[in-house]
């Protein structure tokens, strides 16, 4: 899922607090579930903007929704008919979710609630960690599941470098080396034999490098 | 017993303090609350094992979106006892009763009513 972080109250106060009207705007999907942008979130959110305003004398109208989700364009439909309610908009989706809005709404100013972080995991309680850099042209199957793009400091496609010790990685002493995962992971379960391939060289084109993305499937399409 | 507690203060029971949300905090001083103390089990003997490290998590993020916001951490707090401790929540009640006393009625209720009297 997209992992996402909330911005400091600070910040959202100081992006609104020339609007009169806001709306507070949650979305259900990932940043619910890492505990950044979902409905408790919105409501927390609108709480505090509410006693903040209030103590500064300068009460605003503050409401909530929270939608399906956002990167959804019949569920931003939901905002169509009272979209003229607001003068600005905090949606507390990731980064997509927020382009998205803004693209269907042009005049009403939108702002970003959270920080998007990554695609990750829900490691532990209050935990959560990258998985996947969405390179677009997935070497899992080589790598015993385990992703040298995405958890190797370096993208190295034939590691370990020799920055790897005791199976951590020189950046920091609590980051896995991912290679050495892979080789446990390949050890495991009794493929060794792969890690003696050589990774032929990466086709980056479908990262970020090649420009923005997309996805064309004529056989879905109506 | 018949122990002797501050009056001004309204008891919501829980099931658990794991059932307190942030939000729930929150929303008490936005209706003019001055204070707010969550009163949990005993850390480690929790009948779901974490309800009160829970709730003691959630005061904290409470407070500390209570001092961003200009009404302050200090006003809420958690305190933890065993059920058999009447005694000790009476305690409890003076001394919260006593340090919101101390830090005077919350800058939210100040707004509502410097408002209410303009108006």
């Amino acid at each position: 899922m997209i992992i996402a972080e909330k911005k400091p109250i600070e910040e959202i106060i100081d992006e609104v607090k020339d609007f009169n009207r806001i709306l507070i705007l949650g979305c259900n999907e990932c940043v619910t579930v890492c505990e950044a942008g979902g409905k408790k979130e919105v409501e927390v959110l609108s709480s505090a903007l509410r006693m903040y305003f209030i103590t500064k004398g300068d009460e605003k109208v503050i409401d909530e929704k929270t939608l399906e989700r956002q990167c959804d364009h019949e569920y931003l439909e939901e905002l169509r008919g009272n979209i003229d309610d607001y003068d600005a908009i905090v949606s507390l989706a990731c980064g997509v979710g927020v382009q998205f809005a803004a693209e269907k709404y042009l005049t009403t100013p939108l702002f970003p609630g959270v920080n998007t972080v990554c695609l990750g995991a829900n490691e532990d309680r209050g935990l959560w960690t990258e998985r996947c850099q969405a390179c677009g042209s997935c070497i899992l199957a080589r790598t015993g599941g385990i992703c040298p793009v995405s958890r190797c400091a370096k993208r190295v496609m034939n590691g370990p470098c020799g920055g790897s010790t005791n199976g951590k990685c020189e950046i920091s002493k609590d980051v896995d080396c991912a290679w050495q995962l892979i080789v446990d992971r390949l050890n495991a379960l009794n493929k060794m034999g792969d890690y003696e391939k050589v990774a032929p060289i990466k086709d980056w084109s479908t990262d970020r490098a090649g420009g923005p993305r997309t996805v064309t499937r004529e056989d879905v399409k109506i | 017993m018949r122990l002797k507690i501050p009056a001004n203060f309204r008891i919501v029971r829980v099931p658990c303090t794991g059932k307190v949300d942030i939000i729930h905090v929150l929303r008490a001083f936005e209706k003019g609350a001055d204070g707010v103390y969550v009163v949990g089990c005993m850390e480690g003997d929790c009948h779901y094992n974490e309800g009160n490290f829970r709730a003691r998590k959630r005061i904290e993020q409470a407070a500390m979106i209570l001092d961003k916001v200009g009404v302050g951490g200090e006003r809420v707090k958690m305190f933890n006892l065993s059920s058999g401790e009447g005694p000790l929540f009476a305690q409890y009640s003076i001394e919260m009763n006593n340090k919101i006393i101390e830090l005077g009625p919350s800058p939210i209720r100040v707004a509502k009513q410097n408002k209410k009297n303009a108006a």
